[in-house]
């Protein structure tokens, strides 16, 4: 064994973006021993790309706003389909968090009387996302970092990617990873793991996501034998810039339309205004007026009394909106919807509240904000789906195994609602270290990690260096990511979906025959080998998914069955693998309480 | 159009400039060319990248010799037809490539004196101005690209790191310092550990941090003036030993 590193610890997290971190201090604060594996530098995680802010009904900017409203706006936002238990938690254990932050050194912009402020977001019926300006992600994720790396037991293994999970007689025993720098493989032996390792972007050409997004939790916990749920429900977020190339998925944020911005087609219409959903007609403007007139409460800071823009609708029913007015040929020049914030506010305060999207447009589109609106289309942006949990601890049908953030499944439903994630993020990592803790403490010293087990993951691993003349790990990620736009995208159809699976076996194939060159050193050719494995695993999820629910409900759309369906609206679709097959499953919904029913009919 | 990339390959050992030529498009970026080499010609090129937006601070590198963030360096912004070199950061190991060890720069962050509130209001919760927080918030921008290290010539130059904690350092202890909630004193620390005295105000990290805080005026003046008043004023040195002796 000592052609590895190999390390011991109570819980290992996989990921270091905000579910990770909040999960290692809370492990590491009930006295756990934490491994803190992060696949970039600490601090680079995806969470520093979040923008709009955390939602948490603290009714700082409106009083009345309560966890109630939040959670059915979560629901409502997730057309039904969300883990309640979940949602609820989400509501209620929110505010806390975010103000815990405050006292980890958190900034956050303030109200006039000093406390935290709030900005309006889609499908949020008050102004709920705490916020700093169009960066609130990168606060979070420095926050959590500085506080990190003050706990003694936190170990943290930075560019280190975790390429399997090792199980021993069903139970979680261990994990093994290569350091990306020197290629050097590491076997951890660990009683629990939390899986926090985001989503699934990069297996979309359009998106807004970093290459660490190659659904490697999901992969690992369905490897393990966990079940995965809602993988048929990727959101498009409605604003990624379009043009030039160069940058055509990169997130606009939502604040753009929680500021006052607006959208408009080629000929000028705000066509919002036509595609207002039945569920949420009575909470939205019909008139043009109305809208301004909200706007102009907002702005001036006045508890706004008129129905809100339809620009704030959630962001599924926005990015159809888009989709349609292109394809029916109303778009921008580039493909796309113009995002007007110029004429809505002065240029110093959209300078002031969202100075990244000013530089961003700025430098990389020569668009200046302040005077031009900006062209957007939908980006892949955020995986609903993941791994099957126990809401209050997070742990996945594995023992040992939990899982928080974006990896894990059911708080959101069909569809996410903006704000939610860096919620999701701070309560449920809390509770998945928590949670992972607690078990640690049930589970004797000393779990077995077979050597032979180990020798052949390295030899599987180091394959892509012993073939020659195979083809470019980087031309089959392409591939994939074409063929996932083309056939499994915004708007899916059953012949479409059949043409996916046969590709992606194609694809798989492809695959196993790539071969890279160099050392083991750093070398990002052989990484992508090695995400390309996950990449086709989750594709095949989320079209194997998609293809069973046969219905169009939230971010899925189903092009022959255009309408929501009861039937489904019971039910999640659940993936595992059998043997080496992949199985899906409809399992019903876990029950509501009354109470809680209550809540949803608008009982505050 | 095509461009000529004249890319740094090799480690701390040894090392040589290779060419690569690529398609240029409307909009290109210098990460993008990277990439493209990567997919084309050179898959094991060793870059670091994550958001490609200018907002995680991984893809720091000298492109002609000038330190910045790949993302959000155009590539139209070269004159045509002459070859565009991309190298590592100068002031670091260099691990492979494009990638540099920038480990020390952790190694500073985990030794600052954490922030510590003062007792919050009754409800738990603190109250701050806005106009309070705002010179705070100017530092907390900081994408920890280590760009600001990289051409600090206290670093670059005389490889002072077990002395001088760097600007990006600096910045963050000006935004613990100026925190209008926490109760520790920094000053000691930072004449001490993070060798703040090191800092002759070239100016230099200002110029090329890619969130144009003001490293220099905002952040490292102001602590030099707090660690002058708290270490060279007679009146407090006086108080100071007073305090000693009894």
């Amino acid at each position: 064994m000592d052609r590895y590193e190999s390390h011991t610890h109570d819980v290992l997290v996989i990921g270091a973006g905000g579910a990770g971190l909040r999960a290692a201090i809370a492990a590491a604060t009930e006295g756990a021993s934490v491994a803190l594996v992060c696949k970039s530098l600490l601090g680079k995680a995806h969470t520093v790309m979040a923008e709009g802010g955390v939602a948490a009904a603290l009714a700082n900017t409106d009083a009345r706003d309560s966890w109630k409203v939040h959670f059915r706006d979560t629901m409502r936002g997730g057309k039904l389909l969300n883990n309640w238990r979940m949602a609820q938690l989400l509501a209620q254990e929110a505010p806390a968090r975010v103000n815990e932050l405050e006292a980890w050194g958190a900034l956050f912009d303030r109200t006039p009387d000093g406390r935290i402020l709030q900005r309006n977001f889609g499908g949020h019926q008050y102004p709920r996302l705490a916020h700093v300006g169009d960066r609130t992600g990168l606060e979070m994720i420095r926050t959590l970092q500085d506080r990190t790396v003050q706990l003694p037991n936190i170990d943290v293994y930075m560019e280190c990617t975790v390429a399997r999970l090792l199980t021993d007689g069903g139970r979680i025993s261990g994990a093994f990873a290569y350091r990306r720098d020197t290629g050097r493989f590491i076997v951890f032996s660990t009683k629990a793991v939390v899986l926090a390792t985001g989503g699934i972007g990069r297996a979309y050409k359009i998106n807004s996501n970093s290459w660490e997004y190659t659904g490697d939790g999901h992969a690992l916990a369905y490897d393990a034998g966990a079940d995965l749920i809602d993988m048929e429900f990727v959101q498009f977020h409605p604003t990624g810039m379009v043009w030039p190339l160069s940058v055509r998925g990169i997130l606009v944020t939502e604040g753009v339309r929680g500021e006052g911005g607006v959208l408009k087609n080629s000929r000028g219409e705000r066509f919002m205004f036509r595609y207002v959903p039945e569920m949420f007609r009575k909470d939205f403007a019909d008139t043009e007026e109305e809208a301004d007139r909200w706007v102009a409460d907002v702005v001036a800071g006045r508890k706004a009394e008129a129905r809100r823009p339809p620009e704030l609708l959630t962001r599924d029913v926005v990015a159809r909106a888009i989709a349609q007015e292109v394809r029916e040929g109303r778009g921008s020049p580039h493909g796309g919807a113009f995002l007007d914030i110029a004429t809505r506010r002065t240029p110093e305060e959209i300078r002031k509240k969202l100075p990244s999207m000013y530089q961003q447009f700025h430098e990389l589109a020569d668009v200046d904000i302040t005077k031009q609106p900006m062209e957007v289309g939908p980006t892949t942006h955020y995986m609903m789906g993941g791994v099957r949990v126990d809401p209050e601890t997070q742990a996945a049908t594995v023992p040992g195994l939990f899982a928080a953030g974006e990896v894990a499944g059911g708080l959101h439903g069909s569809n996410r609602l903006g704000g939610n994630s860096l919620s999701d993020l701070l309560v449920f990592g809390r509770r998945a270290g928590l949670g992972a803790a607690a078990y640690a403490k049930t589970v004797a010293d000393g779990t077995r990690v077979a050597a032979d087990t180990v020798e052949a993951l390295a030899t599987q691993l180091l394959a892509p260096f012993e073939r020659a003349d195979g083809e470019s790990p980087y031309a089959v990620q392409e591939a994939l990511q074409d063929m996932m736009g083309t056939y499994v995208g915004i708007a899916r159809s059953h012949d479409d979906l059949q043409t996916a699976l046969a590709a992606i076996n194609d694809l798989r194939a492809r695959a196993a025959r790539v071969s890279v060159c160099g050392s083991r050193q750093y070398n990002p050719g052989w990484h992508t080998t090695l995400d390309l494995r996950n990449l086709l695993t989750v594709s095949e999820a989320v079209t194997r998914a998609a293809l069973e629910r046969r219905e169009s409900r939230g971010a899925h759309t189903r092009v022959e069955h255009a309408e929501t369906d009861p039937r489904f609206g019971s039910v999640n679709v659940v993936v595992r693998r059998a043997g080496d097959a992949m199985t899906v499953a409809r399992e019903p919904l876990p029950q509501m309480s009354d109470e809680l029913k209550r809540i949803l009919d608008g009982e505050v | 159009m095509e461009a000529v990339l004249r890319i740094f390959r090799g480690d701390q050992a040894e090392g040589r400039l290779e060419d690569f030529r690529v398609p240029l498009h409307e909009g290109m970026v210098v990460l993008d060319a990277i990439h493209y080499v990567q997919a084309h010609h050179a898959s094991d090129l060793a870059c670091r990248w994550n958001c490609k937006a200018g907002r995680c601070g991984s893809c720091s590198a000298e492109v002609n010799g000038k330190p910045k963030l790949m993302c959000m360096t155009r590539m139209d912004q070269f004159p045509a037809g002459e070859p565009i070199t991309v190298a590592p950061m100068k002031a670091f190991p260099v691990i492979k490539d494009l990638v540099c060890d920038v480990s020390w720069n952790y190694e500073v962050n985990k030794r600052i004196p954490p922030f510590q509130p003062q007792p919050p209001e009754a409800d738990g919760t603190w109250r701050m101005q806005q106009e309070d927080i705002e010179r705070v918030q100017e530092f907390r921008k900081c994408i920890e690209c280590f760009l600001c290290q990289d051409v600090c010539h206290v670093l670059r130059d005389h490889d002072h790191k077990a002395r001088f904690a760097g600007p990006r350092f600096l910045v963050r202890m000006a935004a613990l310092e100026m925190h209008p909630l926490d109760t520790v004193s920094r000053t000691a620390y930072l004449k001490e550990a993070a060798g703040i005295g090191y800092c002759n105000i070239t100016k230099c990290c200002t110029e090329v941090c890619p969130e144009s805080i003001h490293i220099t005026d905002n952040a490292i003046i102001p602590l030099k003036e707090r660690v002058v008043d708290d270490f060279y004023d007679p009146l407090r040195w006086l108080l100071r030993l007073f305090r000693r002796s009894g």
